[in-house]
């Protein structure tokens, strides 16, 4: 019950904000925006790569998906007597982003099913390379209806501005509330469980298969509506905003943050959107930092900024060193 | 019908491209079982290696003669092992009782790290750039029926030499033998008095020093370099080392030229723009029905 409270607080706390923002110079706007949408983007891949323990490499591609997706739903309902402003506005937005979440989560399945078999590296790999299947598609699909044009192959898709700042941080709210509740609650144990011990969570029950397989519906479908919010925002969409650099930067927030942390996931998320703004005049040296912050965060501090070790990883420390101490002592 | 024999001479050729950079995958996943990311990356560096070699040479010997051309390759796959050993010691090393995954975000971050200092002005630059043509690039037999060039021949050529050197070295070597025994199983091959690290440190050097050759034939096969130029082929040679069965060397070179013909094949018809999904639905379709390769063994796993 209590969290239902919170849910409604912080949706009000949006309403309120949403109202001043747009005294909010253009710039500031939008990063305040991307923020939003790469929250939306690294919690839902927490689900995967952090709670669940199943590495994916291709969140982007779901992204894209889901933004290609709602995109031409919304063209198609611009096009034929909705109005894009105000509450029809809204509407239009609504059944583009659930049309988009459902069509992210079938790929999501379809990812999600072959994948079962492969663990760790090859899975990371196998993600990537749906990825770039899906962005190659997009890049060879092209039509016109009506004489609109959709999707637009590698020209890319000119989209509605729908996308607000209430919108988007009212569904920001909802994804965090939704995986915190779904992996606090008796059920979500099973993400948790398959991550520290896949043999022991079969061996108690849990379905594993279909833990892995939910997860991944889970993480698409929200990626999709990601995805969705940001065509509508930035107005253009090409196949090139979702390869799997995308990806990479979206596992880059969930590993600083910390795997299977989701306060950590949106700081680092947080961070991440602000830190490039930040650091224009450097620019070039950016990615620079990212890699390297990669690398010795893996050496010196494995489960991210804020992550928990899983129980295993802390049980076979406490081994390692239950000798040392002993000599020590 | 001649095209068909073209396109199969370009993909043999391209595909012993990938053969090259899919024995280093091969080699270091068979002692450290892990995937190298970064190995893509190494062959890019082994590519501008070349072409500033190149320009180093060109003032001894003239460039496109045979001396030139040898000096050229011994230069970039000398800095390149010792860049590949470098790497193993500073990023991987600390990480190796480790688990798996945290190893592969590392090789990410290796991948990363390469890529955009590559594109940094004072290091390589991001624009592309030309590659100096140390190995000519006339045609030896032109007809209706086929074009073949000096580089194809000798593409196809060095890469076969190498592929006949790397397996001498590890079936009749010592040092072949330790790395075989490392991969069956390390703790036995440590017990036996084999000294693991060096034999991993050897491993990186030997699969960085072919990644390096790979770079400067697709740089002379392909003539424009940047700092980018790893990623493609780096993934297709993955695809090429799972597709022969991961950690078989035979396998790996097996792959490679499945892989370039295919890719070429593909480019040839309709799908031209499907290139490069083509490879990587291959990848899914192999892990699918056979994950261990066409010649890999099947791995038990045991709990």
């Amino acid at each position: 019950m209590r969290s239902n409270y919170v849910l409604l607080i912080a949706l009000a706390i949006v309403l309120v904000v949403s109202q001043g923002v747009g005294s909010l110079n253009h710039y500031y706007l939008q990063i305040l925006m991307y923020i939003g949408f790469n929250i939306i983007l690294a919690t839902s891949l927490n689900l995967i790569n952090g709670f669940t323990g199943q590495f994916s490499l291709g969140h982007a591609g779901f992204m894209g998906i889901g933004a290609y997706s709602a995109a031409i739903i919304s063209t198609y309902l611009t096009t034929h007597g909705f109005g894009a402003d105000g509450a029809m506005g809204s509407v239009v937005l609504m059944v583009s982003l659930i049309v988009a979440g459902f069509v992210a989560a079938l790929a999501g399945l379809a990812v999600g099913y072959p994948s079962l078999r492969l663990k760790g590296d090859y899975l990371a790999i196998v993600t990537l390379g749906f990825n770039e299947i899906i962005r190659v598609i997009i890049q060879n699909v092209d039509f016109k209806i009506d004489g609109v044009d959709y999707v637009g192959g590698a020209r890319g898709f000119t989209v509605p501005k729908l996308t607000t700042f209430a919108w988007t941080f009212s569904i920001v709210v909802v994804v965090v509330w939704v995986i915190e509740n779904l992996i606090n609650s008796t059920y979500g144990r099973g993400f948790l469980a398959v991550r520290d011990d896949e043999v022991a969570a079969e061996a108690m029950g849990v379905n594993t298969t279909k833990f892995k397989v939910r997860a991944f519906v889970i993480g698409a479908f929200f990626a999709g509506i990601g995805g969705g919010l940001f065509g509508h925002f930035i107005q253009y969409i090409n196949p090139d905003s979702f390869t799997f650099l995308k990806s990479i930067e979206i596992v880059v927030m969930v590993i600083l943050g910390g795997m299977g942390s989701t306060p950590g996931v949106i700081i680092a998320a947080i961070v991440l959107t602000i830190l490039p703004e930040a650091l224009r005049e450097i620019d070039q040296y950016r990615m620079i930092v990212y890699s390297l912050l990669l690398i010795i965060l893996m050496i010196m501090r494995p489960q991210g900024l804020f992550g928990t070790e899983s129980m295993k990883r802390r049980a076979k420390r406490r081994a390692e060193n239950k000798p040392a101490t002993a000599a020590s002592a | 019908m001649s095209q068909i024999l073209q396109q199969l001479v370009n993909g043999i050729s391209l595909g012993a491209i990938y053969a090259l950079i899919a024995l280093g995958y091969t080699m270091i996943y068979g002692v450290l079982r892990f995937i190298n990311f970064a190995h893509g990356d190494v062959f890019m560096v082994g590519a501008f290696m070349g072409y500033y070699a190149s320009t180093w040479v060109s003032k001894i010997a003239p460039i496109g003669t045979v001396p030139a051309a040898i000096l050229v390759f011994l230069i970039s796959m000398t800095i390149c092992a010792v860049l590949g050993a470098t790497i193993e010691f500073l990023a991987y090393r600390p990480l190796r009782s480790r688990p798996k995954l945290t190893v592969l975000i590392t090789a990410i971050g290796v991948s990363l790290f390469l890529e955009y200092l590559g594109q940094l002005p004072a290091v390589f630059g991001p624009d592309p750039r030309g590659f100096p043509a140390i190995i000519s690039s006339k045609p030896i037999i032109q007809s209706t029926l086929l074009t073949l060039n000096v580089v194809q021949v000798v593409v196809i050529g060095v890469s076969l030499m190498l592929m006949f050197v790397l397996r001498i070295v590890v079936m009749r070597t010592k040092i072949g033998t330790a790395m075989r025994a490392v991969s069956f199983n390390q703790q036995a091959a440590s017990l036996m008095g084999i000294n693991i690290s060096m034999i991993i440190t050897f491993t990186f050097a030997v699969g960085s020093a072919l990644a390096a050759a790979g770079g400067i034939l697709y740089a002379s096969q392909y003539p424009s370099i940047d700092p980018l130029m790893g990623i493609m082929p780096g993934l297709k040679a993955f695809v090429a080392a799972v597709l022969g069965g991961i950690g078989n060397i035979p396998g790996a070179a097996l792959g490679g030229f499945i892989i370039g013909i295919v890719e070429t094949f593909v480019a040839g018809t309709f799908l031209s723009t499907y290139r490069d999904a083509i490879v990587f639905a291959i990848l899914i379709l192999i892990l699918i029905f056979k994950p261990s390769g066409l010649l890999g063994q099947k791995e038990i796993e045991k709990v």
